[in-house]
């Protein structure tokens, strides 16, 4: 490994660059109860998130389309893979970990990200945290609501 | 070194006079590539400003007082050498803003809000930045104007031939960059003018990508407003110009109320100064308007004509080497252009080469660089974008190449 290469490395880790070329969970969730439409308007990058619910409120399928960077697809690409079948309350636990992970580098609040720890060299990169967090977000609101479309941004909410 | 053959410049000398241009960005020695978003000061306009600071510092035209006498005084002569930089018949035709974007709210609200009537039309380009897009929708939306735009071609050309269809007598304003911030494109701005003038429309151009890089003179583009920032041509932030005719700007009602502005006020009611002061409410920018004055002294030094020939000799041989590096496509002319170059590539996201670039101390700007809609026109969220300087050299590109290539190695 080049030295000089070792933040780059961290943030591109092979299986970020194998997940945001060939992201797993993508498509369409025909009988989705919410879909949540993610923007981060600095970038233009979009996650279009189709999550269904089981009988506890629990994220029993969860998909995603949309396009980005490799850090914003790789992050949807193993978000999906890690919340299925999870719980309301893992999913809330799992999202503020993972925020940590990836502004702090926290490891003991992230042991239980798993493989999601790959994401961590993001917080040496503070400009590119909103791209590692934009599914996130789309799935934070598809938990406040148990029904229909949202759209959620990066950026603070619009006025308009 | 290399040294343009035809070039009376000492082009190696001048990056001597950029502190800046000596820093380390992550280990590597910075190569500063986005100069169209913002370009770097030589030590004669931060000296300026700091000598401004240290010996003149008063607020204006209201003092007795010999410090604020010899503050006016450089403000009025910095505005003044404005006038004379870009043609301009009289300095009263000359006002100061913060930049390019409230030189275009000042035309859209105060002008466009007395002239501008529902049922008008507002001829823009597909190519203009959010600054000159977003002001006419606030307007258009409040007196319910309608807005047009002149379409781009695929080679980031404006199509022309649809003009004589779009420039018709309901338009009362055309506004249009001279230079792409995207793309690079150079519009045909006498041009424009004169098919303006034909239908009675006003024109306002957008210069904050060409005012520091070419030979611009107002009178000779036919234009009645002209709009840019100081600090993309070498001077301070938060300092920038509205360029209007005269007899416009004499129409003009005032924009922001306040001191500086007024002839006299009673409770009920005020009157107004002329132009410019009739527009620059409150204490101005007194330190960038004299920093500007010294970038203007700065520029001219070097010639406009020979940045704009040095700008263009770079984009050309940035554009050969990056004909080789895998998967990367240009987008925009391949001529007429100026030094700014957007590019995608198939390896990585805009992001992540941007990311990628800085690591090696290479400044590129990814993403939409304010023009949206102009990229949704290209079926893209967003391009990376190089843009030069005259501090520049062939052996920045020669390592932005280089790094461009790691790129499509580290990526695939």
């Amino acid at each position: 490994m080049n030295p000089e290469l070792g933040d780059l490395e961290e943030l591109y880790q092979e299986v970020i660059l194998d997940h945001s070329r060939r992201p797993r969970n993508f498509g369409e969730l025909a009988d989705a109860a919410v879909r949540v439409h993610g923007d981060n308007p600095a970038c233009g990058d979009e996650i279009h998130l189709a999550v269904k619910f089981d009988g506890d409120g629990g994220l029993q399928e969860i998909k995603f389309t949309g396009h980005g960077c490799a850090i914003s697809q790789a992050s949807a690409s193993l978000m999906t893979m890690k919340l299925k079948g999870k719980s309301r309350a893992e999913v809330e636990e799992m999202f503020r970990a993972f925020h940590d992970l990836v502004t702090t580098g926290n490891n003991d609040a992230s042991k239980n990200l798993g493989d999601l720890r790959v994401m961590r060299g993001v917080r040496k990169f503070p400009q590119r945290v909103k791209c590692a967090m934009l599914p996130w977000r789309a799935v934070e609101q598809a938990l406040r609501q148990s029904e229909g479309e949202a759209t959620v941004s990066t950026e603070e909410p619009e006025f308009a | 070194m290399h040294k343009s053959a035809t070039s009376r410049v000492d082009w190696s000398a001048l990056r001597e006079e950029f502190p800046i241009l000596r820093e380390r960005v992550n280990g590597h020695p910075l190569i500063y590539f986005d100069n169209a978003a913002s370009s770097q000061k030589p030590r004669a306009v931060l000296d300026v400003v700091r000598n401004y600071y240290e010996h003149e510092n008063a607020n204006v035209h209201r003092g007795l007082h010999t410090l604020s006498a010899r503050a006016t005084e450089h403000y009025e002569k910095s505005r003044q050498r404005v006038a004379d930089f870009i043609g301009a018949a009289s300095a009263d035709e000359i006002v100061f803003t913060r930049g390019t974007t409230e030189s275009i709210n000042l035309v859209a609200q105060a002008w466009g809000g007395k002239f501008l009537h529902a049922g008008d039309v507002i001829l823009l380009t597909e190519m203009e930045h959010h600054s000159n897009l977003v002001p006419w929708q606030l307007l258009s939306e409040r007196i319910g104007a309608q807005l047009r735009f002149v379409p781009v071609r695929d080679d980031g050309t404006l199509e022309l031939e649809k003009l004589s269809s779009l420039l018709t007598p309901e338009v009362k304003m055309f506004g249009f960059t001279h230079v792409s911030n995207s793309l690079g494109t150079i519009n045909p701005v006498a041009d424009l003018c004169q098919k303006a003038r034909n239908v009675g429309a006003i024109t306002l151009v957008d210069a904050a990508q060409s005012i520091g890089h070419m030979p611009l003179n107002v009178q000779e583009l036919g234009c009645d407003f002209l709009a840019f920032s100081g600090h993309k041509m070498c001077a301070p932030t938060g300092i920038g110009v509205l360029y209007g005719r005269s007899e416009i700007l004499e129409a003009t009602p005032p924009w922001h109320g306040g001191g500086e502005m007024i002839v006299s006020v009673t409770l009920d009611k005020s009157t107004f100064k002329k132009p410019p002061h009739r527009f620059e409410g409150g204490t101005p920018n007194i330190s960038g308007a004299i920093g500007l004055a010294a970038a203007i002294d700065y520029l001219e030094g070097i010639g406009r004509a020979e940045i704009f020939k040095h700008d263009v000799d770079l984009a050309d041989y940035a554009l050969k080497g990056m004909a080789d590096v895998a998967g990367l496509r240009v987008v925009g002319p391949t001529e007429e252009r100026a030094g700014v170059i957007s590019f995608v590539m198939a390896a990585a996201h805009p992001h992540d080469l941007t990311t990628f670039a800085d690591q090696y101390g290479l400044a590129l700007r990814g993403g939409h660089h304010c023009n949206q809609p102009l990229m949704r026109r290209f079926g893209l969220t967003g391009t990376t974008r190089a843009s030069f300087y005259f501090y520049n050299n062939r052996e920045e590109i020669d390592r932005m190449i280089d790094i461009l290539q790691k790129a499509v190695r580290f990526f695939k």
